[in-house]
């Protein structure tokens, strides 16, 4: 049994790498059929991983031995946070490994690195990518954490799959403060993701760039790392907010049957969820820097009011 | 006599001996490397062996000196919490006793006194060791007054230096206003509980009010040498003037003795707690974490945002000790416990990790003369082995898991998101606030150490000494290398160090966390495995099983190998240093989110020669709002005061005549 748990949580880590770029290429589908285009095939974004791993790998005379580095520690630090995020099943043994708390920290581990790699090189674009992602993260982190503790508070736990596990037992219950953590959730999960209306991951146009800008120095097999990091990290927020606000489907037992039906259920939320990002995308326009910070704060209202919503509603009731 | 009190009596002569031996150093300057500094790093050992078998041992000992006032003879004590300390400033002092001795070689030759170094380097030590010996208030005043004058002159060390003197100054000042404080304080304690020994003060029958008011006294006079927001302001003057290591013991061991001295009295001597106490030391902790780190975002001098940061460090210690009163004042002694091992976890961690630091920034301003960040850049390719030691400091500081300062903060939020067990709605929703506040803290100093190692380590060398520098000698890089061999297994082992720090609570609360220790040496778990879980060992393991298989691969030529080429940088031509992001233009959006908090003053001069010029100046705000006030008010009342002073003596003896027959009439 207890083999037979880590040979699967081992498998759903390697399922978190070969979705993620398939999660993209859904994504720029749909965004491109809102935008009456064909838009790429939906493997495009393996074949660019492809296409990158065999170029030649480029790196600056100014860069130093961190900045060849940092992609693995992106990259890992990246996968180590999904990791911990029931993806098929609840109660795998890596889920007790992390908590949400460490995954939050995960995370930052990675932007460190991301942050200090786009600052190695010396070039002022490096410099402004790392400045402005550190502000968004500096603010977007507070919220995230509150909507996660919303979470935490109910289910009296971090651990992720205990919270799933308790929002299964406790049944459908419309919940305010859930309704409102939800919310903050969408709102970080756009800004730490580097998603329109907070980043474009499309955009080389110089003075908007955030994320582009710090791995602009990055070619070859580094950049890859970089990118296949970035789209993992928009599969865990895709996984995190569809398996924890809505866990139903997902295998409580590992047997093969529940554990299809977990995979098909995760696979058609996230394509949900990957639809309505694309239309969000569509309609909305990226904003100025410093409008950031008021989005930002309305995700951060957004969780006080699912927290205080939760102390003064729902505790003892 | 008890092992440990030998131990620690030891390291108090070992210290005394190091202040002794450094007088002659004037003339012979090598007393002061060859003998002094290797007596202090004993001293420390002594104090690390001392303290270990105290927390080991777990029975107190006692003992008394013929010394002190007739009818007070000094009484020593050693017991788990002191234990805890003595290990804390004995790990550092072992550090800096291995890298001072190079780092005071620059010393030799220029004007600086060096016994004055050595001599109140190890008053200083045996003031801190006393201080957390000490079983009654009269041996603690004096151990704490010399604790705080030694480092008055340690402050001063750079006397011709008018900066220098001043925040010597403003430090003497502070330190004295928080010392009466402190001492009134134990006025109240002694006055009930009838004697100036820890024994009778812990019997003392206190009511609700008097507890406060000794809780309120201790809490000022404590937090002002710990440097709480507002009382913090002397903190960023002081410890960046002192010579680098003296930097490293005050920011990373002196604010852990204010810190001690406030569980003491409180935890210990007034016993029963209140939560209303700990509504306000986790609002006065939440507050200094975030304006703390805040202004360290700001700084451009390396050791001045050091400084700043211990602000934010302390403010999270406060912000666990907060918590464990708040929930042992309504009835949670294990969630008491939880929180307050989380405070004293991060007290050692900070100080690992801020004297690391503090090394750093002395082995740069050894090696070029320099603490302004905008003028560095490129440091890790000139000082390899400071630049991966700061970096380990930097990751430690910022709360990445799995280093030792995300370990504690882990705990400090499973502590803080208990709250759902107090029955007031108040506070089971003020407390997540302030664990948001904690994550915002948290989030902006990790922006600050980017910035920190980003600028100074990473890029071009932004002028030509940088670019010249010379790399630190042996002994400082060992000095280093043994604060990032404990910062990593404090990161790494954080069940093994629970276990240990465990005895203190146990002490002071009788209680322990038995789950957190029973899954083996791997797990962390705090409350319950189904609460949270955190197994630092594993995460370990596969982040550097997969860069190892990263790094193989590389190296059996499996990956093509990398060209070296020009910077791409959108294709613009090849930067020059001078166009890097600096300090100032990293910290710019948060300089402008933030704005309000700080006293920001911008603006374009014209030069004569008609060329223009930027001018930033970025303040603290308790200056105008704090300190100004109560300096004009003290200006005030002493023009009022001084219209007593007539010169004429018949009038000076009729006041001395009216106070005595006030104060008769007072006390009959």
């Amino acid at each position: 049994m207890n083999a037979t748990a880590w040979l699967l949580a081992i498998a759903q880590a390697l399922l978190y790498v070969a979705l993620a770029p398939l999660l993209v290429g859904w994504v720029r589908k749909v965004k491109a059929r809102l935008q009456n285009r064909r838009g790429p095939p939906l493997l495009q974004a393996y074949r660019d991983l492809y296409k990158l791993f065999g170029k030649e790998t480029r790196v600056a005379h100014t860069a130093s031995p961190l900045f060849r580095a940092a992609p693995y520690v992106v990259f890992i630090a990246t996968w180590l946070a999904a990791m911990a995020i029931p993806l098929l099943a609840v109660d795998l043994p890596t889920a007790a490994i992390a908590d949400i708390i460490v995954v939050v920290g995960l995370l930052a581990l990675a932007r460190f690195f991301l942050a200090l790699a786009g600052m190695d090189v010396g070039t002022a674009f490096g410099g402004m990518g790392a400045s402005r992602e550190m502000l968004i993260a500096a603010l977007a982190e507070p919220a995230m954490l509150m909507a996660v503790f919303t979470l935490a508070m109910t289910a009296h736990s971090t651990n992720l799959s205990s919270v799933v596990d308790a929002h299964l037992a406790a049944g459908l219950v419309l919940r305010p403060s859930y309704l409102f953590a939800l919310g903050a959730l969408l709102l970080v999960a756009l800004a730490e993701t580097g998603r329109i209306p907070v980043d474009n991951p499309a955009t080389h146009l110089e003075l908007t760039m955030v994320h582009e800008a710090m791995i602009l120095e990055y070619s070859g097999r580094h950049l890859a790392l970089m990118e296949w990091a970035a789209q993992i990290k928009l599969l865990l927020y895709g996984v995190l907010i569809v398996n924890v606000f809505l866990p139903w489907g997902i295998a409580r037992e590992l047997l093969p049957a529940d554990l299809g039906l977990g995979f098909a259920a995760v696979v058609v939320k996230l394509l949900l969820l990957g639809a309505v990002l694309a239309v969000g995308e569509t309609v909305l326009a990226k904003m100025r820097l410093f409008r950031v910070p008021a989005f930002l704060n309305l995700a951060l209202l957004l969780a006080l009011l699912g927290l205080l919503g939760h102390v003064i509603l729902e505790v003892g009731a | 006599m008890h092992a440990g009190l030998i131990l620690a009596a030891l390291a108090l002569g070992l210290a005394l001996a190091s202040s002794l031996v450094s007088l002659p150093a004037g003339r012979r300057p090598w007393l002061l490397r060859g003998v002094a500094l290797p007596l202090f790093g004993l001293a420390g050992a002594a104090a690390t062996a001392a303290g270990i078998t105290a927390l080991l041992g777990g029975d107190a000992a006692t003992a008394v000196l013929p010394l002190g006032l007739p009818w007070l003879p000094w009484h020593l004590r050693l017991d788990a919490l002191s234990g805890f300390f003595l290990t804390l400033i004995g790990v550092v002092t072992v550090a800096v006793g291995l890298y001072a001795p190079s780092y005071v070689r620059g010393f030799e030759n220029g004007r600086d006194s060096l016994p004055a170094l050595g001599g109140f380097s190890g008053l200083f030590l045996t003031g801190m060791l006393l201080v957390v010996l000490a079983d009654d208030a009269f041996l603690f005043m004096v151990a704490w007054e010399l604790m705080s004058l030694a480092s008055y002159f340690l402050v001063a060390f750079h006397h011709d230096n008018a900066a220098s003197r001043r925040a010597a100054f403003l430090y003497l000042l502070m330190a004295h206003i928080g010392g009466l404080c402190i001492l009134l304080g134990f006025g109240v304690l002694a006055s009930f509980g009838g004697g100036f020994d820890f024994e009778a003060m812990r019997a003392a029958p206190l009511s609700f009010g008097w507890a406060s008011v000794a809780f309120v006294l201790a809490f000022t006079g404590f937090g002002m040498k710990a440097g709480l927001v507002p009382l913090h302001a002397w903190l960023p003057e002081a410890h960046p003037a002192a010579p680098s290591h003296i930097s490293a013991m005050m920011s990373g061991v002196m604010l852990k003795v204010a810190v001690y001295g406030f569980i003491r009295v409180v935890f210990d001597l007034i016993g029963e707690l209140h939560w209303q106490w700990g509504v306000a030391v986790i609002a006065i902790g939440s507050v200094s974490a975030l304006l703390g780190v805040l202004y360290a975002l700001m700084q451009n001098d390396l050791k001045r945002l050091l400084a700043y940061s211990s602000v934010e460090n302390v403010g999270i210690v406060f912000l666990g000790l907060g918590l464990a009163l708040l929930f042992q004042g309504s009835g949670h002694p294990l969630l008491a416990t939880l929180a307050f091992v989380a405070a004293l976890y991060h007290a050692i961690n900070h100080a690992l990790f801020k004297s690391l630091l503090f090394f750093g920034a002395g082995a740069i301003l050894h090696g070029t003369h320099e603490r302004d960040l905008d003028q560095m850049g490129g440091l890790l390719r000139v000082m390899p082995w400071t630049g991966v030691s700061f970096l380990v400091g930097c990751l430690s500081i910022a709360a990445l898991p799995p280093f030792n300062g995300f370990a504690s903060e882990w705990m400090t939020f499973q502590a803080a998101l208990q709250a759902w067990h107090l029955e007031s709605g108040v506070l089971r929703s003020l407390i997540p606030i302030s664990a948001a506040m904690l994550a915002l803290t948290g989030a902006l100093g990790a922006a600050c150490f980017v910035k920190v190692y980003g600028v100074a380590f990473l890029g071009q060398a932004r002028s030509r000494h940088i670019r010249g520098a010379h790399r630190p000698p042996v002994g400082m890089r060992v000095g280093q290398g043994v604060l990032v061999l404990l910062c990593l297994a404090f990161g790494l082992l954080p069940t093994t160090v629970v276990g240990v720090i465990e005895a203190v609570p146990r002490q002071l609360f009788g209680q322990v966390l038995p789950q957190a220790t029973a899954h083996g040496w791997m797990w962390l778990t705090p409350i319950a495995p189904q609460t949270a879980s955190y197994a630092a060992p594993l995460i370990a393991f596969v982040l550097v099983l997969l860069l190892g298989l990263a790094f193989w691969l590389s190296r059996l030529g499996l990956l093509r190998r990398v060209r070296r080429c020009d910077p791409w940088d959108c294709g613009n031509a090849p930067p020059t240093p001078r166009m890097q992001y600096t300090s100032t233009a990293f910290a710019q959006p948060m300089r402008r989110v933030f704005g309000l908090l700080f006293r920001i003053e911008e603006g374009v001069e014209t030069q004569k020669d008609g060329s223009l010029r930027y001018r930033l100046n970025v303040s603290d705000r308790a200056w105008e709002i704090f300190y100004v006030p109560i300096a004009r008010a003290v200006e005030l009342a002493a023009a009022r005061i001084v219209r007593l002073q007539s010169g004429n003596v018949r009038i000076y003896l009729g006041w001395t005549l009216v106070t005595l027959l006030v104060l008769l009439w007072i006390i009959s």
